[in-house]
This record gives C-alpha cells, structure tokens and sequence, in this order.
C-alpha cells in the first residue's frame, strides 16, 4: 500500500459516460512518482478521455483523481503549473509565429516571470529542434512541427508531471527517436512521464509501468517487466515431422499447440525449453530450430484482451 | 492577461479587416456627398443632408449609416468567436490546462470584447472626422436645435457620441459571448448573435409588441443623436447605458455558469 503523495496519477472509479456509453469506466490508475507510465490501448479505448478528465477539461461521470497528491479539480489552479501536457495533438494559432505562440501561453497565467519569459522559451524550443523555425507562422508548420512546438509549450517551465497524448503522432522516424530521447532525458531528470500511445513498440520502448486500456476498461497495470513475465511464453521449433512433433510436446504439458508448416509452437506452462528439446531428439526427430519466444508486449496485450491490437473500441 | 488578450485579438488579419471596413464606410460616405452633393435638407438618414456642411456631421452621418448594420455585424463576429473560436482551434483547452482559468478568461475575453466596442465606434467616427475635415467646411457647427457651437465643440460631441455607441454594444457583446460558450462552432455563434440584432430590430418596428420596446437591446441604439442637440439630451443615453447594463449582467452571469461548467471535447 504507497502513501498519496507517492503517486502522481491516482484514481478511483473514473467514469465517464457519453450518451449512455461509458468511454471510460471506472478506472483505477496508480502512476508511481518517477515512473515513465504507458497508457496503452487502440484508438477509441479511453485514453484522450481519461487525460482530458485529468486535466480538468471534462468532468467525470463518476469517481475522483488526485494529481501529484492533490485533490482533483478541486486544486486545479495550484496543480497545473507543476503540469506539462499535450492533449489530442497540438494546437495555436494560426496567423502568429511558434514564439508568438509560446509567449501568448506562458503569460496567460500564473507563476511565470516575464523577465525570464525569453530564455525559457529559447531553451524550450532548442530542446525540441524548433528555434530554426520559432520565427515562421504556425500555419506554415509541418505536423511534425507543430506536435515540436506543442512540446516546447509543455516545457517552459520544469514540470513534476508530464502528461503526453500520442506525442509521435504525425512525425517521422527521426521525431519519434528524438522524442523518445526527449521523454528518456526527462524521465532521468525525476518528471514523471504519463505517455498515452496506441504504438506498443513506443510504450516497450521507453516506459517503465504499463496500463492497458481496452473499451473504456484498465485492464492491467503493472512494471513493465513485470506484465511481460505474467504473460505465458511460448516454444517455437523447426521440425521434420512436425505432427510427431506436435505429439510429444503435449505429451510435456505445453498447451495451445499449434502446427503451421514444419513450424511447431506452444505455450510453455512451465516447462522448461532444454526438456523439450532433449524429447523430441528422443523420440527421433529432426529439430532444425528451437527458440523460446521473447514475450512482447503485444502478446501480453492478447493474452489480457483476447484480440488483437488493431481492434478499436 | 488581458493585454495579453488584446494584442492577440488585435494582431489577427481578420480583426483588422473588419476595422479597415469600419474606416471605410465613413470615407466612402464622405466621398460620395463631395461627388454627388448629397441628398437634399430633410431627406436620407438622419444627418446624411448635413454631412457636407461640416466635417463633424460627416462623423456623426458615419455613425449613423454604420449603427444598423457594419458595427453590430462586427461585434457579433468577434463576440461569436470569443469563446467558439478558441474551442474550434483547440487552444481553449491548452489556456485552460496553463491554467488561465475559466472564469478569468472569460473575463479577459469580455474586456478585449468591450474594448472592440468602444475601438469600432471610434475608428468610425474618427474617419469620417478626418474625411469630413479635408472634404468639407469645418468651422462652426449648427446643433439639431438650431444654436451654434464652436467646431472644436462639435469634435467633443461626436467623440463622445462614439463612447455612447461603444457602450451601446456592450450589451450585444454580452449576448454574443454567452452563445459562444455553448458552441465550438464559431460561425454558428455569429450567426445566432446576429439573428439576435435581426430580431430585436424586427421587433422594435411592430407597434403590436410596444411593450417590449423599452427593453430592447436595439431601442435606444440612436441615443447618441441627441448629443447634437444644445443642451445635450440625456435621458435617452442613461437609458440606454442602464439596459445595456442590464444585458451585460444577465448574458455575462450566463457565460459565467456556462463557461466553468462546460466539457471542452474540442
Ligand atoms: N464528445 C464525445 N461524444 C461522444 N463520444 C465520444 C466523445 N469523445 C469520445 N467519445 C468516444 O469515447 C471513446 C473513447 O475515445 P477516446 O478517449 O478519444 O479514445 P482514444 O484516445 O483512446 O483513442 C470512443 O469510442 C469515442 O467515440
Ligand atoms: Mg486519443
């Protein structure tokens, strides 16, 4: 059991209902102080929803959150500026310029000194790659861009908790690395990242907690290392008689045996990898290959849902 | 914040454009008397038959052609998308994530809405004034009640009659803020607000609802021609400021209750 003020994300029951359909429902998030939290699920399973509820831009239906140990939307006005966040894609105005941009935000509230406004804003479009272009209207930016600037808005100032909703939609490969270098770099400085993605490599990539979200439902919440092992891996060989093959193994105890071609696969129920392969060249047959699959993320994320990842809510 | 505000509203091409419009009806007026002569004594709107015998009329003829249609349509598109605009674009939910506040943006929004009000009225009436000046007479002005003033007098008046115009919108502003917090469309939001100016005008001309007249937002909008008269008349400008007044009050406790309990989907 952690105390509040360990967590930075924490809530109970959220619910939120459109229309009689609940897009988010009754989740229970525990985001560890420190942790870099994947909030992961298709598109259309809640995210956005739960993030805009975090924030306070839409209320709940049902159930209550605290930020960085503070009642929620009750201390709102003193929790934000400790807040960085990038909801549903970026978004400015058109017919200013990124630092006209930047500089409009960061003076439409409290607690930012406009003596040190320049070079806070310097520093934060630098740290994104954008100061070549801070001078160019927004209406001139690139997706990629604008997703940049949407980040350096979320970093003028330091932060204790950055929310971030699929922060690589939009960009190239070499954006979504600098991003992921980004988040890395602010994780190891102490701000606790909470990362919404619908890319499970992302969230594999550089998170160090994982939330699964599936049809407005949290269905799993742990370490990542952690949910990796709780998924059953599985044994893959090459064979001769692949039907012989099929045979002995369940004869071992591995379940879900499958055959595909001279491919043999199966779920290894706790069996060790050495055992199998020392029966099958027992029972004479010809192995050519014999892996224990590296569990990913995905399977994990089958295993929990049943289906796979593609299907939206 | 609410410079903040203003520099923001004011930098935007659009913004500008409708001031430039605003500039231009006066000139364009002032123009076509000096080429036509204008109408004869007594016919045209109100002081349009005057507008070439001195420059302060060509002001106030200004102000007289704009009142009905170019300065409400203009308040009604900044007021529509005060709120509307900022849900459309998406940046209403990053002021309030910063966190603004809902209830001072809101604030901040009707300020820079006034000042708009108060801006449109003067830029009006400040062109015509120059045009009037190079095209036509200015000196001494002859009051609607016959008596002479002096010319600098006269300036006064019709810079104050384009406060009173100002203020007279405030209650339009009002209306149309509270209709852009309940929509994330913003041409929806102008439409509506004028819709709102549309009908009230209809209204104002039915003798059969008489009763409602007095608490138009429309009725009293041609007060300010009573400050040409010597002494200046002032009951019907109290008037007028006291429901506008009145306007602002409901519509902006409205927007209030609305703003701060809204969902921002947008
Ligand atoms: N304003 C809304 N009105 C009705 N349904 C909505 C609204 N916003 C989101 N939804 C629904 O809620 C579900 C979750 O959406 P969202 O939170 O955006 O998912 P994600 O961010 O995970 O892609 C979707 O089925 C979506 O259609
Ligand atoms: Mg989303």
């Amino acid at each position: 059991m952690s105390g509040p003020s360990d967590l930075a994300v924490e809530t109970h029951g959220l619910t939120k209902v459109f229309s009689g359909r609940p897009a988010v429902d009754g989740i229970e998030l525990s985001v560890p102080v420190g942790s870099t939290y994947g909030f992961l699920g298709p598109n259309g399973s809640g995210k956005t929803t739960t993030i805009r509820m975090l924030l306070g831009l839409l209320s709940p239906t049902a159930g209550s959150w605290r930020l960085l140990g503070r009642e929620m939307p009750g201390a709102a006005m003193s929790t934000l500026p400790e807040v960085g966040a990038l909801v549903e894609g970026p978004a400015f105005y058109p017919w200013m310029t990124g630092r006209e941009n930047l500089e409009r935000f960061d003076s439409m509230g409290p607690g930012r000194p406009s003596r040190s406004r320049r070079a806070r804003i310097d520093d934060a479009l630098a740290r994104v790659g954008l100061t070549a272009a801070a001078g160019k209207k927004y209406k001139a930016y690139s997706l990629g861009m604008r997703q940049r600037l949407g980040l350096a808005s979320a970093l003028l100032v330091p932060r204790r908790l950055l929310v971030l909703d699929e922060p690589t939609n939009g960009m190239d490969p070499q954006g979504t690395r600098e991003i992921r270098n980004l988040v890395r770099e602010l994780a190891t400085g102490g701000t606790t990242v909470f990362l919404s993605s619908h890319l499970l490599s992302e969230v594999e990539q550089v998170c160090s907690h994982v939330g699964v979200m599936h049809r407005g439902k949290l269905l799993a919440q742990q370490s990542l290392s952690d949910l990796l092992a709780s998924a059953a891996p599985r044994l893959r060989a090459e064979v001769d008689q692949p039907e012989e093959a099929a045979q002995v193994l369940s004869g071992l105890g591995l379940d879900d045996v499958l055959v595909a071609g001279r491919q043999v696969s199966g779920g290894l129920a706790g069996v060790p990898p050495e055992l199998c392969c020392r029966a099958l060249v027992e029972a004479g047959i010809g192995v050519r290959m014999l892996v224990p699959e590296q569990v990913s993320l995905e399977d994990a994320f089958v295993a929990l849902t049943g289906e796979g990842f593609d299907v939206a809510g | 914040m609410w410079l903040v505000e203003a520099r923001t509203v004011f930098s935007r091409a659009r913004v500008r454009a409708l001031l430039v419009v605003l500039v231009a009806v006066p000139v364009f007026l002032a123009f076509a008397v000096y080429l036509a002569g204008g109408p004869h004594n007594g016919q045209g709107p109100t002081f349009l038959d005057r507008a070439s015998h001195n420059g302060v009329f060509t002001a106030l003829a200004g102000l007289v052609v704009t009142m009905p249609f170019f300065i409400p349509l203009s308040i009604a598109v900044m007021a529509g998308d005060a709120v509307a605009g900022e849900a459309s674009m998406g940046t209403l939910r990053y002021l309030l994530i910063r966190p603004a506040g809902r209830a001072r943006l809101l604030a901040a929004k009707g300020a820079v809405l006034a000042l708009f009000c108060m801006v449109a009225a003067l830029v009006v009436v400040m062109a015509g004034l120059l045009a009037g000046v190079v095209l036509f007479p200015h000196g001494p002005v002859v009051t609607l009640s016959g008596t002479t003033i002096p010319f600098l007098d006269g300036v006064g008046r019709s810079l104050l009659a384009s406060l009173v115009v100002g203020a007279s919108m405030f209650g339009l502003g009002a209306m149309g803020l509270f209709v852009s917090t309940l929509t994330d469309v913003p041409i929806a939001a102008m439409a509506v607000t004028i819709g709102l100016v549309i009908v009230s005008g209809i209204l104002d001309g039915v003798s059969q609802v008489a009763f409602l007249h007095p608490w138009l937002f429309t009725n009293y909008w041609t007060s300010f021609t009573d400050l040409v008269r010597d002494p200046m008349h002032w009951g019907l400008v109290w008037k007028d400021l006291l429901l506008q007044l009145g306007y602002v009050a409901v519509f902006g406790a409205a927007a209030w209750a609305r703003m701060v309990t809204r969902d921002v989907q947008a």
